[in-house]
């Protein structure tokens, strides 16, 4: 391994990583509006809401993340949707793992304990007023660990903006390859800030899942 | 009293009562599981039902509040038509503003776990505006006062047992000031020494004239707290009467029969 190479280029591979860290945070966010707002809509009475909400993640989660990727920055255009790729990738990467979290916190709310939301709408309280009080505040404890999982996927899976060029982690190691001709060094370095992000990102996930859990 | 003609209600012969029910029906997809039950409850009454598992009584109560809705039949609760045909909104509006003045304790508690004992009975009365904090928070410990449990205010469910849950259950039901409550087998899922202190509570709120309708295996108790008592099986009322009547004195076979095997065990 040529170590004297990847002491020059890893600072390179470092503000790559930052632009990973910084396409992951952002697609997760939307993910997670996303998978909310779908979350509720599928659990809704209303079909209205319910259906779409269903068909989202029936298409999102039913189709490759490359093609919906491709689609949307190449294929765009052409219906009047101009974006960077840095745009492409966030919006791609978000609503694809929208659909994912979307399942995750649908899980977690319908296994509160139907019994939950017979006692509140026994007292009088309205739909919305058990799902805040009541129903969320126990499911989210259930949803942290999942949506965990759901966002280290995306943390990984984010290396599919390198095919729009997206000048994030998988991008950089694949450029340099093409410079310096030593894909296992380049590779290997990836692979080492994708370990240090993932871990980081597991830590923070268990903290929160240790702090929900004990305020349960 | 007795309706002796078949087939037998449990209709009490009484002037304006809270509760009145006529021909009510529910199914369960192909299953009936209430065929047509009459029957009224007046205001300061205990009710007990009782019955084997599956007759009916279970869902006969779900169907006053409506976490069940009814196939067929008319439900009366203070003088307003409680299944009325309505559009969705309107309909959680009216259900929303019935279920204010009924309470209801379930078999397995559903206290809210997140919440503490306080909480649990608070939540209502704030979120709907009957009361402000300061007055829900007074009002909640009169009534955890009321049930024996002043100095578990601060507990969450998990840190009490099972008799100790449904008394907070009681105090929450009580919180919204009900004029009905509704009791779902409540000391089923207790341990046999934990049942005594929650009926103490509830021959308490008995004793205040709280209309009851409580379901129950609890055959003694039922027959000690009760001034009227509905035998349910196969989804009819098959006997009503005073309890001295019922369990002393039962008209027909299949009460006979019933109260034969649950007393010889």
């Amino acid at each position: 391994m040529d170590i004297e190479l990847i002491g020059r280029v890893w600072i390179y591979f470092a503000e790559a990583a930052l632009v990973t860290v910084q396409i992951s945070v952002l697609a997760i966010l939307l993910g997670l509006c996303l998978g909310f707002v779908a979350a509720l809509g599928s659990l809704s009475v209303n079909a209205a809401l319910r259906w779409p909400s269903r068909a989202y993640v029936s298409v999102f989660r039913g189709t490759p993340a490359l093609i919906q990727l491709f689609l949307l920055y190449f294929g765009g255009p052409q219906v009047g949707i101009h974006l960077d790729p840095m745009e492409a990738g966030i919006i791609g990467l978000g609503i694809n793992i929208g659909a994912y979290m979307c399942e995750s916190i649908r899980g977690a709310i319908i296994s509160v304990d139907k019994g939950q939301t017979e006692a509140g709408r026994c007292m009088g309280l309205g739909h919305f007023q058990v799902m805040n009080k009541i129903i969320l505040p126990q499911a989210a404890r259930m949803m942290v660990r999942p949506l965990g999982v759901n966002s280290i996927a995306l943390i990984k899976g984010s290396a599919i903006v390198s095919t729009i060029s997206v000048l994030e982690l998988s991008y950089t190691a694949h450029r340099y390859i093409s410079s310096t001709y030593k894909p296992f060094e380049m590779f290997f370095l990836a692979s080492i800030f994708y370990i240090v992000i993932v871990t980081i990102f597991s830590y923070g996930v268990g903290k929160i899942d240790r702090r929900v859990s004990l305020e349960n | 009293m007795l309706n002796a003609a078949p087939p037998a209600t449990g209709r009490f012969d009484m002037s304006d009562p809270i509760v009145k029910i006529r021909g009510l029906k529910k199914n369960f997809g192909a299953l009936q599981v209430l065929k047509g039950i009459d029957m009224d409850i007046e205001p300061g009454h205990i009710v007990a039902l009782i019955g084997a598992s599956g007759s009916g009584k279970s869902t006969l109560l779900r169907t006053v509040n409506q976490l069940e809705d009814v196939t067929d039949g008319e439900i009366w609760f203070d003088g307003d038509l409680v299944n009325k045909k309505l559009p969705h909104r309107a309909r959680e509006k009216h259900l929303n503003l019935l279920r204010q003045n009924i309470g209801m304790v379930f078999q397995h508690f559903n206290l809210f776990p997140h919440l503490t004992a306080m909480e649990n009975v608070t939540l209502a009365p704030i979120m709907l505006g009957r009361m402000n904090k300061a007055k829900a928070i007074e009002h909640a410990q009169q009534l955890l006062d009321k049930v024996g449990l002043d100095d578990r205010a601060e507990y969450y469910p998990s840190q009490l047992s099972g008799g100790q849950k449904q008394r907070v259950a009681i105090a929450r039901s009580l919180a919204m000031k009900p004029k009905l409550m509704l009791f779902d087998e409540v000391t089923s899922a207790l341990d046999p020494e934990l049942v005594g202190e929650v009926n103490r509570v509830m021959k308490q709120l008995a004793k205040e004239h709280m209309t009851m309708v409580i379901v129950t295996h609890d055959l003694r108790f039922a027959e000690d707290v009760s001034d009227h008592v509905v035998f349910m099986a196969d989804g009819y009322v098959v006997e009503a009467g005073p309890p001295e009547q019922l369990f002393r004195n039962p008209q027909k076979p299949k009460t006979k029969s019933f109260l034969h095997q649950v007393f010889d065990e």
